[in-house]
């Protein structure tokens, strides 16, 4: 501990250039060809196997180990961007413990799997290392379709659309591609601007527009798109934040978990970045685990966790949960926000203890805080004319909207886990759909 | 990317991966899946005589020997030909064909030793529309007992019997597949090419018990406490039948002779090897018996990739490339010397290249109190033990010293030109150098 992260209130520096370098640098280091070709080793290649199954992108597993065993990384890229384009990313976020890993007959057998994510690191590294691009794009069809949302469904979207030879622009509100690869997770996960190299990486295929700073609502209205282009592809995401519905929210020190991370990601010098000496972040999933890590790599002094059911019932997998113990972080349970203390700016968070059907045992606990995160979940902010199911972008088939020649994934979309690689998987399966369509 | 067609003595296919004549294509539903799968070929499971069908063990039929995770290595079996009616097969054997015309069918034959028995056969088998035919002159156990199978292929005068049965009874191209359990594959591959054959597929299997079991001192497999030798296949032969291949691929006698290689063939690596040695495709059995017949993605993909990293166009640039490097070992040059080099930074420090030099070698590695090991020049023969035991790919590895520097075990400068044991003064029938 420093003397720095024992200062109130809300400041940066308090750990050193070197300390944060280390923090924040890859949370699993890559693979060298040795530990790569031991990992490779242990895979058994099953027979219509259960990592197959459970990846979301149905990526053949076993045949890109088994290629990496014959000493070809780079075929066994070529395997894994065949049903993801975005497999370097999905490599190093992919709560792999609950997808491929969880399942992996190894696991099962020895509670210690096939390292299936590292494994695709090095695959799909090796490929993009050599500046590589394993597709070629079709002849032009002549057909435009316009992607709105530069995230994992957007990209994977506008890849295979560009593949199969049409036009596609892809517009995005933020400065930068990427969406949430590049705005919304942990920085240790995707270190050194991996985000935009690979969205550099995807568009060798060709064909495709980026414009950036263009929001659906701003300077897009959805029935141009519609007039303009033969199709219209949403991947906007979930732009919306809930708020606690607490007097004093708007105090100074309370933000929203999302906006933290994303000012982080975008931070070149960390040394520069404030953070409180006492955190709280209010929520149970990855975003909430995200942004208690980040809180306490910057120096924060004490970080917790609220969340409102039990450890059991939290999104945040178990492995998220340890990773973040292991930091230090401390993970309460079976609390809500129940009153927000400051002044001048945040104090103190009052949480109330919850039973099971979420009624307050009328027990509270004060906590110190100068800052608070909510991590409660994004919301879709609507769009005019889109029929909507439990507050998302209502699907039917490979997202097909209420609205003729218009498709939806990613986390906007109803249905599937809100995960970089479903969204992977609904934006490339939608994009064949359009392709479909475009071509009857 | 590569053209992975393969022409194999005029017989077509898509990639030169067939699946060898074994239990993996002894049926129609197997061959239809393995096609579907990508496989390239076929040799069907070798048919014998019209008449009562040969009868298999009721009981295990495969043995097997394991590396570290239990990885197999090496399969044996006690299998015979196929237990099923000739009609049957041959029905199934022109389903195939017809619905996979660009697929190749090669039909694995063994009948007795006697002119009828091949004349019967043989416009049966062609009348299925199969591309070619493969003599099974090398299974090992049970038919060999019965006078066929390898009990054939290791009479030269007999392959050469047969062979010219065949080439008259049929306008097939005839493959003679070969036994390993012989001193000197060239005699039988001579004796193929003397009766006609269009090429030599090997190796079948090898003679071999792959355990005993030592509570009933019974070898296994064990049929009711006794087993019989089985034929050995699998990674484990890789090696042996690489080096047959090369000799048929090098003698004069049956230089240019195409060749299917077989023997351990399970990745695309594999194929590689066996090629560049001379083989004009390979078959594969004990693979797909592991892993199932998806492989054949891996094998393609990646020899595909190769071919194109190295700047092959099409298979026959491929084939043969290595045979005019494997020669006599006079022949090799004794001006090449070599050091060992242990790179520290891979170094695991687990010293089995130290044991290993220590007690087995030239006493060229020293150990220090901190378990770094590195290697002495002034032993150091460069005999690559330490390369093979190390577990680390790499770690270890074999520098060849400059001409001009000097060697620290003999004290002598390394010379540029090559010099090898025809001219060398301790050979008591060295040529004196012009």
């Amino acid at each position: 501990m420093t003397e720095a992260m024992r200062l109130d209130g809300i400041r940066a520096g308090r750990l050193g250039a070197d300390d944060l370098a280390r923090n924040f640098s890859d949370l699993h280091e890559p693979f060298d060809a040795h530990e790569a070709m031991v990992a490779a080793d242990r895979c058994y290649f099953c027979h219509d196997a259960p990592c197959i199954t459970a990846c979301p992108t149905d990526i053949d597993i076993p045949m890109f180990i088994r290629q990496i065993q014959t000493g070809m990384p780079e075929t066994a890229a070529k395997t894994i961007f065949d049903q993801n384009i975005l497999g370097g990313m999905c490599a190093r976020v992919c709560p792999t413990e609950t997808l491929c890993e969880e399942v992996c007959v190894r696991e099962v057998a020895e509670g210690k799997p096939v390292e299936i994510g590292r494994l695709q690191r090095f695959a799909t590294d090796a490929m993009m290392a050599a500046g590589e691009h394993p597709f070629t794009r079709a002849p032009e069809t002549g057909k435009s379709v316009a992607v709105v949302g530069a995230g994992p469904a957007g990209l994977a979207c506008a890849h295979r659309l560009a593949l199969h030879g049409h036009s596609v622009t892809l517009f995005d509100a933020r400065p930068k591609a990427g969406g949430l690869n590049e705005y919304g997770i942990a920085a240790y996960k995707t270190p050194g601007g991996y985000a935009q190299a690979e969205v550099d990486w995807l568009l060798k295929i060709g064909g495709i527009t980026v414009e950036t700073g263009r929001a659906l609502r701003d300077s897009l209205a959805l029935d141009q798109l519609r007039a303009d282009h033969d199709a219209v592809f949403l991947g906007i995401g979930l732009g919306g934040v809930g708020a606690l519905g607490l007097a004093g929210e708007d105090l100074a020190g309370t933000a929203n978990a999302v906006d933290f991370i994303a000012t982080l990601r975008q931070q070149d010098d960390l040394t520069q970045l404030p953070i409180g000496r006492h955190v709280v972040v209010i929520g149970g999933g990855m975003t909430a685990v995200d942004a208690a890590v980040q809180s306490k790599l910057l120096g924060a002094e004490t970080v917790t966790i609220a969340y409102r059911r039990g450890r059991d019932r939290m999104p945040a997998s178990r492995y998220e949960q340890d990773l973040a113990a292991s930091h230090g972080v401390r993970l309460m349970f079976g609390v809500i926000p129940h009153a927000i203390h400051g002044d001048d700016r945040l104090r103190e968070v009052e949480l109330a203890y919850v039973g099971d059907d979420m009624a307050p045992t009328g027990e509270t606990l004060r906590l110190p805080a100068d800052q608070l995160f909510r991590a409660i979940g994004q919301k879709l902010i609507a769009v005019e004319g889109l029929a909507t199911e439990r507050g998302k972008i209502a699907v039917t088939g490979a997202g097909r909207t209420s609205l003729p020649g218009v498709w939806a994934g990613g986390d906007c979309a109803a249905g599937g886990e809100d995960l970089t690689v479903t969204a992977v998987a609904e934006g490339r399966d939608a994009a064949e759909d359009i392709h479909a369509a475009l071509s009857a | 990317m590569a053209d992975l067609t393969s022409t194999f003595v005029g017989i077509k296919s898509p990639n030169p991966f067939w699946l060898a004549s074994a239990p993996p294509t002894d049926k129609e539903y197997n061959v239809r899946r393995a096609f579907k799968a990508g496989w390239g070929g076929v040799v069907w499971k070798t048919l014998g005589a019209e008449g009562p069908p040969v009868v298999n063990v009721n009981g295990p039929r495969y043995g097997a020997i394991y590396g570290a995770d239990r990885r197999l290595l090496g399969l044996n079996n006690i299998e015979l030909i196929t237990d099923r009616p000739l009609q049957t097969n041959l029905d199934e054997i022109k389903s195939v064909k017809r619905d996979f015309p660009d697929r190749a069918m090669v039909v694995s034959i063994m009948v007795p030793c006697e002119e009828d028995a091949w004349r019967a056969i043989l416009p049966r088998v062609e009348e299925t529309g199969a591309d070619g035919i493969e003599l099974n002159f090398g299974c090992p156990h049970g038919m060999s007992e019965r006078g066929m199978g390898a009990a054939v292929g290791q009479v030269p005068e007999y392959i050469e019997m047969v062979t010219r049965w065949c080439k008259q009874y049929t306008r097939m191209p005839v493959i003679v597949k070969l036994t390993p359990n012989i001193t000197d594959v060239r005699k039988p591959a001579a004796a193929a090419k003397r009766g006609g054959a269009d090429a030599v597929s090997l190796i079948n299997t090898i003679n071999s018990i792959t355990s005993v079991n030592l509570d009933t001192m019974s070898p296994e497999p064990s049929i009711d406490g006794k087993g019989s030798h089985g034929g050995y296949c699998g990674p484990a032969v890789k090696p042996i039948a690489l080096s047959m291949v090369s000799e048929i691929a090098r003698d004069p006698e049956t230089h240019g002779m195409p060749i299917s290689g077989i023997g351990g063939v399970t990745t695309w690596r594999d194929a590689a090897e066996f090629m560049s040695l001379g083989a004009g495709n390979v078959q594969v059995c004990t693979a797909v018996m592991t892993y199932g017949f998806k492989i054949v993605d891996e094998m393609t993909a990646g020899l595909s990739r190769w071919m194109d990293e190295k700047g092959y166009r099409s298979v026959d640039e491929v084939v043969g490339r290595a045979v005019p490097n494997v020669t006599d070992w006079q022949y090799l040059n004794l001006n090449y010397v070599a050091k060992a080099r242990i790179s520290q930074d891979d170094c695991i420090k687990c010293g089995r290249c130290y044991a290993a030099c220590e007690d087995t070698s030239h006493q060229a590695i020293s150990m220090s109190a901190d378990r770094t090991f590195e290697v002495i020049d002034a032993e150091c023969v460069a005999c690559n033990l330490c390369v093979d035991v190390c577990p680390v790919e790499n770690c270890i590895t074999m520098e060849r010293l400059a001409p001009g520097t000097v060697d620290a075990r003999t004290g002598k400068v390394v010379e540029a030109e090559p010099a090898d044991w025809t001219t060398h003064p301790n050979n008591p029938g060295a040529v004196a150098a012009e």
